[in-house]
């Protein structure tokens, strides 16, 4: 695995010579092309997610309605900023969801006690994401390897376990925590009795949502998704400086050889803490804009599971890489959402054209991979990801650009490094 | 005084005394070499100089400053850079990353937090990095993966890396062990050339007589722990006890 991740940095890295100017930003060429992408997929989400008429029976599959859009750029977030600690220094945290949550309860709390304003709460949500990540990974990076996996998962087993019970009064405990129109709000007007506190943007409703027709066709804009996807388009291009930069290097320099660096004169803990601490502020910032998107916050956030799934993302999509674990947030979130509702009754619809006892036993055959068995698919496809291509869907994606390549054109030798990020 | 101080170090390993009351004193700008039959504890003594075991008894001193207590880290930026038995590089960066590095270290010390700059874009960093790669005779190999490189050239790069911190004290643990003879030679001629151009104090511990003969000024014979002799290559060479205690064992390798 090490040997196909690494395989792209690097040469994206150095392909950059230093005179050549290129991009704009601070970008090179390459990057400044890549987050040019990113912006223009992340802007046009709504109707590239969308490709169904809506009365159509593929109209199941389309993903662009608001809150699946928002949950694939808040997962995008978490993972880019997982991918910082686990794709650069190689540390595999599996507590990363406890910050995730501690941001969300953050930010719930900066919403009842000072305003509805996403902003605060937000800024909330990373502050005190970071502090508890500070903390944590002081602790954690006293190990390596296993050890400190092992000791990350004891970190997010024990949060889950406080928010769920001992600290109830600030976490509201199994039932989590919801906006009342009572909350203090110091920096609010108050609210009437009985109305409801939505989150907003200096007075604009993250709810608020226009709907556009085409035809048969019907896309959502909705305020909360272009909020959230603005703040993973700046945590994707700090993510790419932070890759490209002298600490992104040090940490790169700490995966492969931290011997090495003790005898370089430099201490790897420092870097290691510093890489921690980042992507727990992403984490943050992700659980934050989970809370200024429905305003409520459940323990289950925080469920070792989640901290999983953020792993499964990162490696799904290409770790160590720039886009994949943005890719691989989508691909994870899109089978949970899409593929987890296909039951029956649709199979039976899809299969109506064969004969009446074959089609019983392909919807039988079938069904037990999606709807509820979802996860099995997904296992299914990650263990396909992990064996076959160990670089993620990343690398999935170059060899299939190299294959175009080489079919354009034959006589060109293929360099060894593809340079498709 | 030698700008590398030991007196009376100790080290034990449970029963086992690695080393006993060992004096050593390397004189600035020489190349010193340390010899023995295996166990005699070479290596050991090289680890307890960079804080990488730490001696029961006795001190070390760099340059005046003792070094004892000090992470690897700190001894490395006082000035003493080490080249390991296997070459410890920077497997999965390039070749010209690995040289970068210790040209940071150099400049920006054991931490320094610069997540925003491009580091491809530090000319200061870049132009050092690619001048040390010349030196090495490493410029075409810019953009390989160090990993991917023969041995020898491995061991030219790490020898590069460390140079590239300009440390006061080069220490080498066998660095031609296992090297076929064209690499050794080639190891040789890049020593002699560091020592010829730079002021650079270098201890070297080596298997090899024919390392040690071409390069050495002074050599300490090191035997269960002790120094049994210190002295010029020529006296070492005719000395009975060396001869009893590390030459005659030393046709078996
Ligand atoms: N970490 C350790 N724990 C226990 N014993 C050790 C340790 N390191 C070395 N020894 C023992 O101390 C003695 C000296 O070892 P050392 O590696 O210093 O010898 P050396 O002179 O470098 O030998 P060689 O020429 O084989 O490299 C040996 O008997 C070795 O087994
Ligand atoms: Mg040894």
């Amino acid at each position: 695995m090490t040997d196909q991740t690494t395989d792209t940095i690097p040469a994206a890295t150095t392909s950059a010579s230093p005179k050549a100017g290129g991009g704009l930003l601070g970008l090179t060429k390459k990057d400044f092309g890549l987050f040019l992408l990113v912006i223009a997929l992340t802007m046009l989400a709504p109707f590239l997610l969308n490709p169904f008429p809506e009365n159509s029976a593929m109209a199941q599959f389309n993903a662009g309605y608001p809150d699946l859009m928002q949950r694939f750029v808040i997962f995008g977030i978490f993972a880019i900023g997982f991918n910082i600690l686990f794709g650069l220094t190689g540390y595999l945290s599996f507590g990363h969801a406890a910050f995730l949550g501690v941001g969300s309860y953050a930010g719930i709390w900066a919403m009842k006690l000072l305003t509805l304003n996403v902003i605060p709460s937000i800024l909330a949500s990373m502050l005190v994401a970071g502090l508890f990540a500070t903390l944590v990974g002081f602790i954690s990076l006293r190990r390596s390897g296993i050890y400190f996996s092992i000791l990350t998962l004891a970190f997010a087993m024990m949060s889950f376990a406080l928010a769920y019970s001992v600290l109830t009064p600030i976490t509201g405990g199994e039932t989590g925590m919801q906006l009342q129109y009572f909350d203090p709000r110091i920096l609010d007007a108050a609210l009437e009795p009985g109305q409801t506190p939505r989150a907003n943007l200096f007075g604009l409703d993250m709810a608020t949502s226009t709907n556009l027709y085409f035809g048969n066709w019907v896309f959502t804009l909705n305020v909360g998704y272009y909020i959230a996807a603005f703040c993973m388009l700046i945590a994707f291009y700090l993510s790419i400086r932070i890759f490209r930069s002298p600490f992104g290097m040090m940490l790169r320099a700490v995966k492969s050889n931290q011997n090495r660096l003790n005898y370089t004169g430099i201490s790897p803990k420092p870097y290691t803490l510093a890489a921690f601490v980042i992507s727990g502020m992403y984490a943050g910032l992700a659980g934050g804009l989970l809370v200024a998107m429905d305003t409520q916050v459940g323990a289950e956030r925080m469920f070792w599971t989640a901290s999983g799934e953020v792993v499964l993302m990162t490696i799904l999509g290409g770790a160590g890489t720039l886009i994949g674990p943005v890719l691989g947030a989508g691909f994870i979130k899109y089978f949970e959402n899409i593929v987890s509702k296909i039951n029956e009754a649709t199979l039976h619809t899809w299969f109506a054209f064969l004969p009446d006892g074959l089609e019983d036993v392909v919807v039988a055959m079938i069904y037990p991979f999606v709807g509820k068995g979802w996860h099995l698919t997904l296992g299914l496809l990650f263990m396909a990801v992990v064996i076959f291509l160990p670089g993620g869907l990343v690398q999935g994606g170059q060899k299939l650009v190299g294959l175009f390549r080489r079919k354009k054109a034959d006589d060109k030798t293929a360099s060894s490094h593809t340079p498709a990020e | 005084m030698g700008i590398l101080e030991v007196k009376n170090v100790g080290k034990r390993f449970g029963g086992l005394q690695a080393l006993s009351d060992v004096n050593l004193s390397v004189a600035e700008g020489t190349v010193h070499a340390i010899i023995g039959p295996n166990g005699a504890g070479k290596s050991t003594l090289l680890n307890c100089l960079v804080g990488k075991l730490i001696p029961d008894t006795g001190s070390v001193s760099f340059e005046g400053q003792s070094v004892l207590g000090r992470k690897p880290h700190e001894i490395n930026q006082m000035g003493i850079s080490r080249v390991f038995q296997t070459p410890e590089i920077f497997g999965d960066l390039t070749v010209m990353e690995n040289m970068m590095i210790p040209c940071v270290a150099k400049r920006d010390g054991a931490f320094s937090l610069k997540a925003y700059g491009q580091m491809m874009r530090d000319t200061e960093i870049v132009e050092r990095a690619e001048h040390m790669l010349e030196d090495m005779n490493m410029a075409d190999k810019r953009e390989m993966h160090a990993a991917s490189m023969s041995r020898g050239d491995k061991r030219r790069l790490e020898i590069g890396m460390c140079l590239a911190q300009e440390p006061r004290l080069l220490l080498l643990d066998e660095p031609t062990a296992g090297m076929a003879r064209a690499d050794t030679n080639n190891t040789i001629d890049l020593l002699k050339q560091i020592k010829d151009t730079r002021p650079i104090t270098i201890a070297i511990i080596e298997h090899d007589m024919h390392v040690v003969f071409s390069l050495a000024e002074r050599i300490t014979v090191l035997a269960q722990g002790t120094p049994l002799v210190e002295d010029t290559p020529d006296n070492i060479k005719g000395h009975p006890k060396v001869r009893e205690a590390y030459l005659g064992e030393s046709s078996g390798h």
